[in-house]
């Protein structure tokens, strides 16, 4: 680039501070300590403030919907930019684990302290089962199949009228009152990012990038990669159940609207938007997105064309995100040189 | 008979909704998501041109053909030729592209109401013994017909035997001199403009909605996948294939199951052989 001076380039300098090497902690002082922590406060602490923060009523209930979205984007993030299988069917682990917990709530009777994470689990369980045969399936062939899921779920329900039809199961119990649902909901968000943002920088982690970069490699080490690949679908599986669960006690009501494309777009857009493969970025893009497309809903379907638009613009002009050009900033100085 | 008769005007109809998929997967290795938008885009076209602007009712139809290809042209050249190559990126953003189209229209004012093309020729003919409406004789016609025209310009034209050569090697065909890039839009321009045709003669079986544009994109997918992504030969058995299991769905079990039925012959054949039945892909690309 040229410029009055003379020809410059930007230089990017990574400020001199490494902290975790090999498990020891070098911080020297405090403000170095702030430097790490502040950005894991900010977002620990605005997470606990906003309910608190939060009093309009219909605005609580969007709150509890972000975290839903949150979480299903930490899903797809994770399985899409540390596994490299990209799954376009959130919608069925939703349907999956939002079915199970209703059943499970007005079948059983059981309370949703219990009915959660039975979902979770058994969901996640029953979706790694499901996606078993296509796991050997890679890039677009993978992401057509599981396109395929959520829609063929919702068409069999309607053609056999099984789970209710296209009523679908009424009467589920909710939560005895928001602050359990509120709390419990960003408790388990931030324990599953900070718990995820450990496990991709352990062994498993290392092996799940390697057959994201290259399978054969990790295939020739020996390594049976179909189980790591069950793995990953099961961890990301079990969040999307968990987020389907939470969905239905909220809703008090699970049905066919559960498997529909906006539980699979609204991840993915928050993904893109707020910079895959941080882990973080998704989380923000969804406390971005929902509301502003909650904003719009007095619009109709144009809070489709809104996001599907952004999602759009961000993968064509700007597919790193937000979080991902934020850390940047953060991380490294940057300063124009003469060449 | 009448399995015999419907089976293949249900066949000729897959096949028309999935010729435009495939050509434009064939030769730019795009999955064109935006497809079943496309199609119903020169619905409304048409439907416009015809009630607003009072055209001819064959003239409205073959410009809304070229709108079409032309809208199509124009979303590869400015949105989609950026993420060329990255197999996801573009599965997504066409699909966000399409989905904006459907939603807008949706949002603009296209509900409620039913909006209806008319019928080429009105009339029914008996044929085996079973009452057939002229338009869905004239379907089988056009399909006939677009897919030996279409033989043709890509064996005896320098545009189609350009378009064949990017899909048998693209560096090749670079080396020959061949603009991959424009060829790339030509391929939208044509696979678009396919998608309108199969619009304008399928259109006025029913009503325009906007539903339809998602079906039409399962059922494009379902024929391209079984047939094997990029191979029209393939697409052709293929919507043979799911065009009659189709119609024996609805005669021995329920039309409910019809769409159940592409989406499984998606999976199925997914799981068992990605590159379809007669895909090309080189089996390491697919699959572990």
């Amino acid at each position: 680039m040229t410029l009055k001076g003379g020809d410059v380039r930007q230089e990017r300098i990574d400020r001199g501070i490494k902290v975790r090497t090999g498990g020891i902690y070098a911080v020297s002082s405090w403000k170095e300590i702030g430097y790490l922590l502040i950005p894991r406060l900010v977002l620990i602490v605005g997470l606990l403030i906003l309910p608190l923060a939060v009093t309009n009523l219909y605005w609580q209930r969007v709150i509890s919907i972000v975290g839903i979205y949150a979480l299903l984007s930490l899903s797809f993030d994770f399985l899409t930019h540390f596994v490299g299988l990209v799954s376009l069917g959130g919608a069925f682990y939703v349907g999956v684990g939002g079915y199970m917990a209703a059943i499970l709530n007005t079948k059983l009777g059981l309370s949703p302290l219990f009915t959660i994470p039975m979902a979770a689990l058994g969901g996640a369980a029953i979706c790694t089962l499901f996606l078993l045969p296509c796991l050997p399936l890679r890039g677009v062939y993978f992401s057509i199949v599981t396109l395929m899921y959520p829609l063929i779920t919702a068409r069999i329900i309607e053609a056999l009228n099984i789970l209710g039809g296209t009523d679908g199961i009424v009467g589920v119990a909710s939560f005895p009152n928001r602050w359990v649902e509120q709390y419990s909901l960003f408790g388990l968000l931030l324990l599953i990012l900070f718990g995820l943002r450990r496990l991709v920088n352990k062994d498993i982690g290392l092996v799940f990038r390697g057959i994201k970069d290259n399978d054969q490699a990790v295939k020739a080490s020996g390594i049976n990669i179909t189980h790591y690949k069950a793995a990953a679908v099961f961890i990301s599986s079990g969040m999307g159940c968990l987020g389907g669960a939470y969905l239905v006690h909220i809703y008090m009501w699970s049905g066919i609207s559960q498997l529909a494309l906006d539980f699979s777009i609204i991840p993915i857009a928050s993904t893109v938007i707020g910079g895959g493969g941080t882990l973080v970025g998704p989380v923000l893009g969804a406390f971005i997105l929902v509301p502003i497309s909650e904003l719009l809903r007095a619009f109709g379907t144009l809070r489709i064309v809104f996001y599907s638009l952004i999602l759009m613009a961000f993968i064509i002009f700007r597919s790193e995100g937000l979080m991902v050009y934020a850390q940047r900033k953060y991380h490294q100085f940057e300063r124009w040189v003469k060449v | 008979m009448e399995i015999l008769v419907y089976g293949i005007i249900n066949s000729v109809t897959l096949a028309l909704m999935a010729l435009g998929f495939t050509l434009v997967y064939g030769i730019s290795g795009l999955p064109n998501f935006a497809h079943g938008a496309l199609y119903i885009v020169t619905g409304f076209i048409a439907w416009s041109f015809i009630h607003t602007l009072k055209l001819n009712f064959l003239l409205a139809m073959f410009l809304s053909l070229f709108v079409t290809g032309l809208i199509g042209a124009a979303i590869y050249r400015l949105f989609l030729i950026r993420v060329r190559g990255m197999a996801t990126s573009e599965i997504i953003a066409s699909y966000a592209i399409g989905l904006a189209i459907l939603e807008g229209l949706r949002w603009g004012g296209f509900k409620g109401m039913t909006y209806t093309l008319p019928v080429f020729i009105e009339g029914s003919l008996q044929i085996l013994g079973v009452q057939v409406d002229l338009q869905r004789i004239m379907v089988v016609v056009v399909g006939v017909v677009v897919m030996g025209l279409l033989w043709l310009f890509t064996h005896y034209n320098r545009i189609g035997l350009a378009l064949r050569a990017m899909a048998q090697d693209e560096r090749a065909a670079l080396m020959l001199g061949i603009d991959s890039d424009r060829m790339a839009v030509a391929a939208m321009f044509l696979g678009s403009f396919l998608a309108g045709l199969a619009a304008v003669v399928l259109l006025p079986l029913g009503n325009i909605v906007v539903e339809a544009g998602y079906n039409v994109l399962i059922m494009a997918i379902a024929v391209c996948i079984v047939g094997g992504l990029g191979s029209w030969i393939g697409a052709i058995l293929a919507a043979f294939l799911i065009g009659f299991v189709q119609i024996l769905t609805v005669v021995y079990i329920e039309s409910h199951f019809q769409i159940v039925v592409a989406l499984l012959a998606i999976i199925v054949t997914l799981i068992l052989k990605p590159s379809g039945l007669f895909g090309r892909q080189k089996e390491l690309e697919e699959r572990v």
